[in-house]
């Protein structure tokens, strides 16, 4: 048995990541999974949260924050496809919860259904970068 | 004929400008170079997800709860056609293809009794199209402001397109631009956005797209679609815009090139005509000179 799996994560603009992995935990939009070699062919939807990259079984994992996309495990490994990442080193909790409240005004100010939704997706995933902040 | 003074000042206007479409050339170039690798770099997530998009997309296309950004509004009367260009000029017959391409196929609708809706991106396809089809354009976008082109430029784009087509206010979407093939050679290009473009396969074919596995899906295929066409549509443009900015780079590449050239041609045929000129200014002095001194014997 193989104990790394191939992992690429891609983001429109280019390829985020390219390598061997032992273990690498996706925030799916049915809950949390952790991906491993030998995984069983899967796809998933990603909801804004933290996937966590473990090159070694035991070790500290790398973080990356995505605000969704999708996790496709094929037999030839985990691909994700995200839709932007953002590293949790550089975010400011301040600001982040000024922007929060803003959004949350904007939703209520919203001229239709259709603007309203957009800020929605956009609250969700600012409120999911703070709890990963906080916690 | 020209004085000496107007060829001479004549050479110098032509040698200024050789310089400048000379500078312009290798600035195309080094920009070429760059966006050339923004294309390929946005390349891999493209393919990935036209793979999960076909082979998902064939099972349930014809199923009735499709989305219809997958299988159409079942209605046919109004196209919106997107029109990618440049927002500078001096780039060769750049954006006159672009236009000309879309300008063919918006005739063809319009004769077909469709309506034509038009949202150009960038002003230089404004300028032409507004000439023929002003009552048509609802929308231009600006992107002048826009140094390197990154995903969230082409995000705004696509939402404002996704929420027209939510309302209802169009039923077919397609996106004019000119695809990179080398330096001498941009293929203006027309590529449907929605109903999102499936290729003709079987079902069989389209499962080996994903690697010929049985997947599970979470939370199920209709809904990890209906998260993944409209972002599809972004992607398309995003995508679009990148070749669009490659071409326009080496489409003036080439024009500069040319010009610089052209430039040069000009600066030799002038000069020959300046030195023939001045042999023949002396010439015609020199016999002056000497029929005069012949009449003084």
């Amino acid at each position: 048995m193989t104990d790394t799996m191939h992992l690429e994560i891609v983001s429109p603009e280019r390829l985020l990541k390219d390598a061997q992995v032992a273990m690498v935990v996706v925030p799916g939009m049915d809950g949390d999974f952790a991906a491993m070699p030998q995984h069983a062919p899967m796809m998933s939807t990603i909801r804004p949260g933290v996937i966590e990259i473990y090159e070694q079984e035991s070790g500290t994992a790398e973080r990356l924050f995505v605000k969704g996309g999708l996790a496709q495990i094929s037999p030839e490994g985990l691909t994700i496809l995200a839709e932007e990442t953002l590293s949790l080193d550089g975010v400011n909790a301040e600001e982040l919860a000024q922007n929060i409240s803003n959004m949350q005004e904007d939703i209520q100010d919203a001229k239709d259904d259709i603007a309203r939704a957009g800020f929605e997706k956009e609250l969700a995933w600012m409120t999911a970068l703070q709890e990963v902040i906080a916690a | 004929m020209a004085s000496l003074k107007d060829l001479k000042n004549r050479i110098t206007s032509v040698k200024s400008t050789q310089k400048i479409t000379k500078a312009m050339q290798m600035v195309a170039a080094s920009k070429l170079r760059r966006a050339q690798e923004a294309a390929e770099a946005a390349r891999p997530y493209a393919e990935r997800m036209e793979n999960v998009l076909t082979g998902l997309g064939i099972a349930v296309k014809d199923s009735p709860g499709a989305s219809p950004l997958l299988a159409g509004t079942g209605k046919d009367d109004v196209h919106l056609v997107i029109v990618a260009t440049s927002e500078r000029g001096l780039c060769g017959g750049f954006n006159a293809n672009i236009v000309k391409a879309a300008r063919a196929h918006i005739a063809t609708l319009i004769a077909d009794g469709k309506t034509v809706k038009i949202l150009c991106i960038g002003k230089k396809g404004v300028a032409i199209l507004r000439r023929q089809y002003a009552d048509n354009i609802i929308e231009q976008v600006d992107l002048s402001a826009v140094k390197r082109l990154a995903f969230s430029d082409a995000q705004p784009i696509a939402n404002n397109v996704l929420a027209m087509f939510e309302r209802g206010e169009f039923d077919v979407a397609s996106l004019f631009y000119a695809k990179f093939q080398s330096v001498l050679v941009q293929i203006p290009t027309n590529q449907q956005l929605v109903p999102a473009p499936m290729p003709d396969v079987s079902e069989e074919d389209a499962g080996d797209k994903l690697g010929g596995a049985i997947y599970e899906y979470e939370p199920d295929e209709e809904a990890i679609l209906e998260d993944l066409l409209p972002r599809n549509v972004a992607v398309q443009i995003y995508r679009g815009l990148l070749e669009n900015a490659a071409s326009e780079q080496g489409s003036r590449m080439t024009a500069m090139d040319s010009a610089t050239r052209n430039a040069g041609e000009m600066i030799d045929g002038l000069t020959i005509t300046y030195n023939r000129t001045r042999q023949a200014n002396i010439t015609k002095e020199l016999i002056e000179i000497i029929s005069g001194a012949e009449a003084l014997k």
